[in-house]
């Protein structure tokens, strides 16, 4: 007898509810009732049973009605569609992300075979030509020194291919989902529930999927939960920026006889500019914060190191890890931002 | 220099809201502003606008903010499309165009200037300039020269390379005016072009645009909330109220002849003497006067003539034009005209400012 017999009973599905048979596995639960004595049925008004009256969830009707499912259930259906629907799945995606893992290997094979002084050079000469500022360039020659001297090297290379890679797709696949959307009032509209989805999805959550999908080994897997989590302000700030631009510049471009197309490419993106690169920036930072969590699904670099000082208690490998982490944000933060300010600076409009 | 164009706007309605062809039978029906607000929330823009704006012509329409005026200039160009009537552009009627026409008339016949300027500010100057031919597809070196020339021809030669940022509000005006010029287009469409700038600057651009629009009469509509500018520019005044055309005409003969409490509302606070030209009160018939004090030219301001006369009602000119005898001027004419339109002092403002509010 439990609490929600009447339900069943007062409707007439005792028949339609049969008999409880055993198909999943016992519960904790289950087990400890088994243990104890059936309570002896009382009479009169039970204020102890209102006390403990429990919510008419899923297994407190089935322990009334075995028609109805456990929750436990529902949870093993799930997994079992998600495998029922794998193959076909994989199918799809798996030549269509095939170029991710191709990238990051490839990626990952440059940063580490290249010679660290022509490695060093080339960065040099990209942060320089991102900031124009030679304090700037001081500082990412200090940080890549240090990391060479500490034999840190090698995995912070691999974490930046990763990075690099990554946030390269987000910005390619993120800019023009973000100008569709600014378009578009209602595919803004079912984009942001997804955008929220994307950007509040503990990242751990990301990874279960994406390994029965795909093998471990293959760089993808984290590739794809980078992008995913990483993709998000990108997309955000591209759309925010196309809807900031002047409303009077809009109208002058349509008063001059711009296309959709001109407009887009003369004034929207030139105005945008500021905003794409502020989310371009976001996107960098958050690809170094998944890269270190995608260590657990074989991503490599400094996570790797993260995780080994967790896994075996080395406090030192781990500190140092997380400095050269550290270290990394903050370079890729000052390049990107200087960047930005350059683009701010040109596109600066103090109005009246 | 392209072709002139002419623009009339017919039997032109607007309303804003949800359904505005169900408000337009009320507004035909002779539903008012503040009914059609309270009873089917939409919002009446314009209301049966019948205007001529002839090919070379200044037409300025004036009227204070909410009259409609912003709405009116961007139906010319189908920035906003009406809820009824005919816009004819060179006797076409561009509300039939479709897309690509529209956007070939927006190209190539018409040009516009804003209140706010509406600059590229990542462009230069010079590219701000060409940005109307460079739309068109033109090549840069197609358009280059013409850019340099309208860049100093109102006054920003040698501030090519520099960005709209880098300028003043008036250069960043004349940048906006450049543009509209250098896109060569017949008709220029003007929304409050210079109410943006300072006093001073404003006058420098009036002038400007009165001495270009001499060499290039284009059909140029100007949008003005300012009544000095709006007498000083226009050929033919349109004033507007509450989406209504108040009255239209010449200028001079809206000031001597008022015809709207209202607009002797707006006249009463202006310097008649040196608004009025001597055309508008002199005497064209033969009756010569006793004796004449001199020549005066026609489009001279009354109060160009006062300082002649050093005050003497007692005299009068002869008026001249290019030369030509075309009456005379009687200074007492002259003065009666400088009286104030007797509606303005017993109250009428009042009165008109009670039943408006």
């Amino acid at each position: 007898m439990t609490t929600y017999n009447f339900i069943f009973e007062g409707l007439g599905l005792r028949g339609w509810c049969g008999e409880p048979e055993r198909t999943g596995p016992m519960t904790m639960a289950e087990l400890l009732a088994r243990g104890s004595a059936p309570a002896e049925p009382k009479t009169g008004f039970d204020w102890s049973a209102l006390w403990s009256l429990p919510f008419p969830s899923l297994d407190e009707l089935h322990k009334a009605c075995a028609a109805i499912p456990r929750s436990r259930d529902l949870t093993k259906s799930l997994e079992t569609g998600f495998l029922n629907i794998r193959e076909s799945l994989r199918y799809v995606l798996d030549p269509l992300t095939q170029p991710l893992s191709w990238a990051l290997e490839t990626s990952l094979f440059i940063a580490v075979n290249t010679p660290w002084w022509l490695m060093l050079m080339v960065l040099l000469v990209i942060v320089w030509i991102a900031g124009r500022s030679m304090a700037l360039v001081a500082l990412v020659a200090s940080v890549m020194g240090f990391l060479l001297f500490v034999d840190h090297y090698i995995f912070a290379m691999q974490t930046l291919a990763i990075i690099f890679v990554c946030a390269f797709l987000c910005v390619v696949m993120g800019v023009p989902v973000g100008i569709a959307m600014s378009r578009s009032d209602r595919l803004q509209r079912l984009m942001i529930p997804v955008l929220d989805m994307l950007q509040t999805l503990p990242t751990f959550v990301y990874l279960i999927p994406l390994i029965f999908l795909f093998s471990v080994t293959e760089p993808k897997l984290y590739g794809i939960a980078i992008i995913l989590y990483a993709i998000v302000p990108v997309i955000r700030l591209t759309d925010l920026g196309i809807r900031l631009v002047d409303k009077d510049v809009i109208e002058a471009a349509e008063a001059f006889g711009m296309t959709r197309h001109q407009k887009l490419i003369r004034v929207q993106i030139p105005l945008a500019l500021p905003n794409i690169m502020a989310g371009v920036n976001q996107t960098i930072m958050m690809s170094l914060a998944m890269v270190v969590i995608a260590s657990l699904v074989s991503a490599l670099g400094l996570g790797v190191l993260v995780l080994r000082g967790i896994r075996n208690l080395e406090l030192g490998v781990g500190l140092m890890a997380g400095l050269g982490i550290v270290l990394l944000a903050v370079i890729l933060d000052r390049v990107t931002k200087a960047a930005l300010a350059r683009v701010n600076a040109a596109a600066s409009v103090p109005r009246h | 220099m392209s072709q002139s164009a002419s623009i009339s706007i017919r039997n032109l309605y607007k309303i804003f809201g949800s359904q505005p062809l169900k408000a337009l039978d009320h507004v035909r029906a002779g539903m008012g502003k503040s009914e059609l607000m309270n009873k089917h929330r939409h919002v009446l823009g314009l209301r049966d606008i019948n205007v001529e704006m002839q090919a070379g012509e200044i037409t300025v329409i004036m009227g204070l903010s909410g009259s409609g005026k912003s709405t009116l200039i961007r139906h010319v160009n189908r920035l906003i499309e009406p809820t009824a009537g005919e816009i004819l552009v060179n006797g076409e009627n561009i509300l039939k165009f479709g897309e690509s026409r529209l956007r070939e008339l927006r190209r190539k016949q018409m040009s516009m200037v804003f209140q706010h300027f509406a600059l590229l500010p990542h462009k230069t100057v010079l590219d701000n300039a060409g940005m109307a031919r460079a739309v068109r597809g033109e090549d840069r070196r197609g358009y280059e020269q013409d850019a340099r020339d309208w860049l100093a021809r109102v006054g920003l030669g040698g501030q090519e390379a520099q960005y709209p940022h880098q300028l003043s509000g008036g250069m960043q005006q004349r940048v906006g005016i450049a543009r509209a010029l250098t896109s060569n287009a017949p008709i220029m469409l003007m929304d409050e072009a210079f109410s943006a700038l300072d006093p001073l600057i404003r006058t420098d651009m009036q002038d400007l645009l009165l001495e270009l629009q001499l060499e290039l009469q284009k059909t140029i509509v100007f949008i003005s909330h300012d009544l000095d500018e709006a007498l000083k520019l226009a050929d033919h005044l349109v004033i507007l109220k509450d989406g209504i055309i108040v009255q239209q005409g010449e200028p001079q003969e809206i000031l001597l002849h008022p015809n709207d409490p209202y607009i002797v509302d707006f006249i009463s606070d202006i310097n008649r003497a040196r608004v009025l030209r001597v055309r508008s009160v002199m005497d064209v018939g033969p009756v010569p006067p006793p004796q004449t004090a001199g020549k005066v030219d026609a489009d001279a301001t009354l109060e160009s003539v006062i300082a002649l006369s050093e005050g003497d009602t007692s005299v009068s000119y002869e008026v001249h034009r290019e030369g030509k005898h075309v009456g005379y001027l009687n200074m007492q004419k002259l003065v009666r005209a400088l009286v104030p339109t007797q509606a303005a002092q017993n109250g009428m403002r009042n009165s008109t400012r009670s039943t408006s509010a």
